[in-house]
């Protein structure tokens, strides 16, 4: 158990690191370009984990749709798939959950939010499996069939807001705000909602299904060298990545869901400011494990919490933390490809992905 | 419906407009094909174009739309060599390096734009390049004026398809690059020096990309705003697929992006009520049907991304 409590504590450190140097190297820009950087890191501190309200309302409310699609883009990936996609999937999700959470109006609550999270992340699944048929059936690359659907999600959502599932005066692009019953449950004094323990669960289920199960070993070996499995270990590697981006959408999609039943209460554009690319990076620094994303998620999830605070308090774009995040992923893959180069062996980030 | 058609200009305006939306995609699609000859895809090329966009605009301001146009593509060159130093470097994984690339152009372009030009941003007009009309050329029916009336970008973008297909194909430079995406090992063997020859493949990618977000500011839009690429170096990598690597395909898969996007000026032109989200989804949706039909039968250079 210490151990793996040792094991844990180190996968966290990197990301920390690397996510600490990316903001001295973003305080040191804004300290060239004039602006105050200690006003902007200090309102961002605040901004993040300035008092409990901050803490749960700002920075975990942001953290459980980055947890939720990073995960899905950690076992895509540990599958050897790509899944750029993640935006289009948590829209797609975003989509049913709105209109169910519309449409199930009258229904008990313990019917209705569970029905509107099932239906998002059927939905993303669903968006995904148009991507895992151009693969398997005429060998399109993921990446770029995923990345394609983003924009097409995105004026699938205009078109919905503005046509079949506009609010009833027809005046805001925006659809009816969802039924009472389809909302998830706040922690009293917050406005942090159940989706965080969704994400929460999501993970121990992965955490669990990679290291203790059948499929899960499959899965890693898919990712490790598809032909090697394929050959010697019996494993229907083509399947097995299916799946895990079936299962990569689903998760996304269920991140959809958990945004509009926990936070939004209706869809509109623009719902999401970039979670399915800031996942990439949360799944990435935390090194594609599944409890370590918990963790990585929250501190991403604080890093654009404490950047909408900088904008207010200090007048700082908050666009720039994705330098930071930018930053962090670059610092990641440079460690290591230099950790590679002392052992001379495949390692970390860079062996699921290949 | 018929009348709309008929009516002067109509056929003429929608050639015109397709072929101006192409042009930036031709543009980011051409270096894109021959980096990914080489053997490198590069997903930075969306950040690389929004460099190139802010670089111009800035350029523009200050020394005239010339100097934009070179600003753009010298900031798309230096986006390129962060991804080169990382992803080919240090042998980083290409996709996730590019990714991270957009990713911090996107923030880096909006902070210094907002520092530039204020919060709001808002009334920013730039001096944009003047259209160049080929004297005799342009007054060809039907196709003159969207081929012989446009910015000097379109020409730019036309004049490098044959340029880029003749290196790629007919020189030993072509030929040692186009080694190095299919078999480094191979072509090491030989005497080709493939981290090099990627690296300038990259670089020459990037620099195209970064005239790509040029143009679109200086030659279509005429103002910069925040992520205004909107996924256009994204769509640019799609098209290299479905130009399946050539540069005399990748030219007919912009133009057919360029003219499903303009569809909607004619359909609105023609006062149908279709929604306008339609034509947004569908370059990209048919962009995926395509990609289905063309990748059968082709083959990506065989060490892509590796």
């Amino acid at each position: 158990m210490s151990e793996r409590l040792a094991t844990l504590a180190k996968a966290l450190a990197a990301p920390a690191a690397a996510l600490a140097l990316g903001l001295v190297l973003l305080a040191a820009g804004l300290a060239a370009a004039g602006y105050d950087a200690r006003a902007g890191l200090a309102a961002m501190a605040d901004g993040a984990f300035g008092s409990w309200y901050a803490f749960t309302s700002a920075t975990l409310v942001r953290a459980v749709p980055l947890v939720l699609i990073g995960l899905g883009f950690a076992l895509a990936l540990r599958a050897g798939a790509l899944n750029i996609g993640g935006e289009g999937q948590f829209l797609a999700g975003a989509i049913a959950a709105a209109w169910l959470g519309v449409a199930l109006d009258g229904w008990p609550s313990v019917l209705a939010a569970p029905l509107g999270l099932l239906g998002a992340a059927l939905a993303g699944a669903l968006w995904m499996a148009l991507p895992v048929l151009l693969r398997a059936r005429y060998g399109v690359l993921e990446v770029i069939s995923t990345l394609l659907l983003n924009f097409v999600a995105e004026a699938l959502v205009s078109l919905m807001v503005t046509g079949p599932m506009q609010e009833p005066t027809h005046v805001y692009p925006q659809s009816a705000p969802i039924a009472a019953a389809a909302r998830l449950p706040l922690l009293p004094g917050t406005r942090l909602h159940l989706g965080v323990g969704v994400a929460i669960a999501a993970a121990a289920a992965l955490a669990f299904v990679l290291r203790q199960t059948w499929w899960g070993f499959a899965v890693t070996a898919t990712g490790a060298g598809a032909r090697a499995a394929r050959v010697s270990g019996g494993i229907r590697t083509a399947r097995v990545s299916a799946v895990a981006l079936l299962l990569a959408g689903g998760l996304a999609g269920l991140a959809g869901g958990t945004e509009v039943g926990g936070v939004a209460y209706a869809l509109y554009p623009n719902l999401s400011p970039g979670y399915g690319f800031t996942a990439i990076a949360v799944a990435l620094l935390a090194r594609l494990d599944p409890l370590g994303i918990v963790a990585s998620g929250v501190l991403f999830g604080a890093l654009e919490a404490g950047a909408q605070a900088m904008q207010r308090d200090a007048g700082i774009p908050s666009v720039a933390v994705y330098v930071v995040e930018a930053l962090a992923i670059l610092l990641v893959l440079v460690a290591d490809a230099a950790a590679r180069r002392r052992q001379g062996t495949m390692a970390g980030v860079s062996e699921a992905a290949a | 419906m018929t009348d709309a058609l008929a009516a002067p200009g109509v056929v003429e305006g929608f050639l015109a407009a397709s072929v101006r939306v192409a042009t930036p995609l031709l543009l980011a699609a051409t270096g894109e094909t021959i980096a990914e000859r080489s053997g490198v895809i590069n997903l930075g090329i969306e950040g690389a174009m929004l460099a190139g966009a802010l670089a111009a605009a800035l350029a523009s301001t200050g020394a005239g739309p010339l100097a934009g146009l070179a600003a753009g593509a010298a900031a798309g060159l230096l986006v390129a060599l962060v991804f080169a130093a990382v992803a080919l470097g240090l042998g980083a994984n290409q996709i996730i390096t590019g990714t991270a690339v957009t990713l911090g152009c996107i923030g880096l372009t909006g902070a210094v734009y907002r520092r530039a030009f204020g919060a709001g941003g808002a009334g920013l007009s730039i001096p944009t390049l003047p259209t160049v009309e080929l004297p005799g050329l342009s007054a060809l029916p039907i196709v003159g004026r969207a081929l012989f009336a446009q910015p000097l970008p379109t020409y730019l973008a036309l004049a490098a398809v044959p340029l880029a297909w003749w290196a790629l194909f007919r020189t030993r430079a072509g030929l040692r690059l186009r080694a190095a995406g299919e078999a480094p090992e191979l072509a090491a063997a030989q005497g080709v020096r493939p981290g090099r020859v990627r690296t300038v493949a990259t670089l020459i990618g990037g620099a195209f990309a970064g005239l790509a977000g040029a143009s679109l500011v200086l030659a279509q839009v005429g103002t910069f705003a925040e992520k205004m690429t909107a996924g256009r170096g994204f769509v640019a990598i799609a098209i290299v697929v479905l130009g399946r690597w050539n540069p005399l395909l990748v030219l007919p898969a912009a133009l057919l992006f360029g003219a499903l996007t303009a569809l909607q000026f004619v359909f609105q032109a023609m006062g149908l009520a279709v929604p306008y989200q339609l034509f947004l989804m569908l370059p990209y949706a048919l962009t995926l049907v395509a990609l289905a039909g063309v990748v059968g039968g082709v083959r990506a250079p065989a060490a892509l991304g590796k």
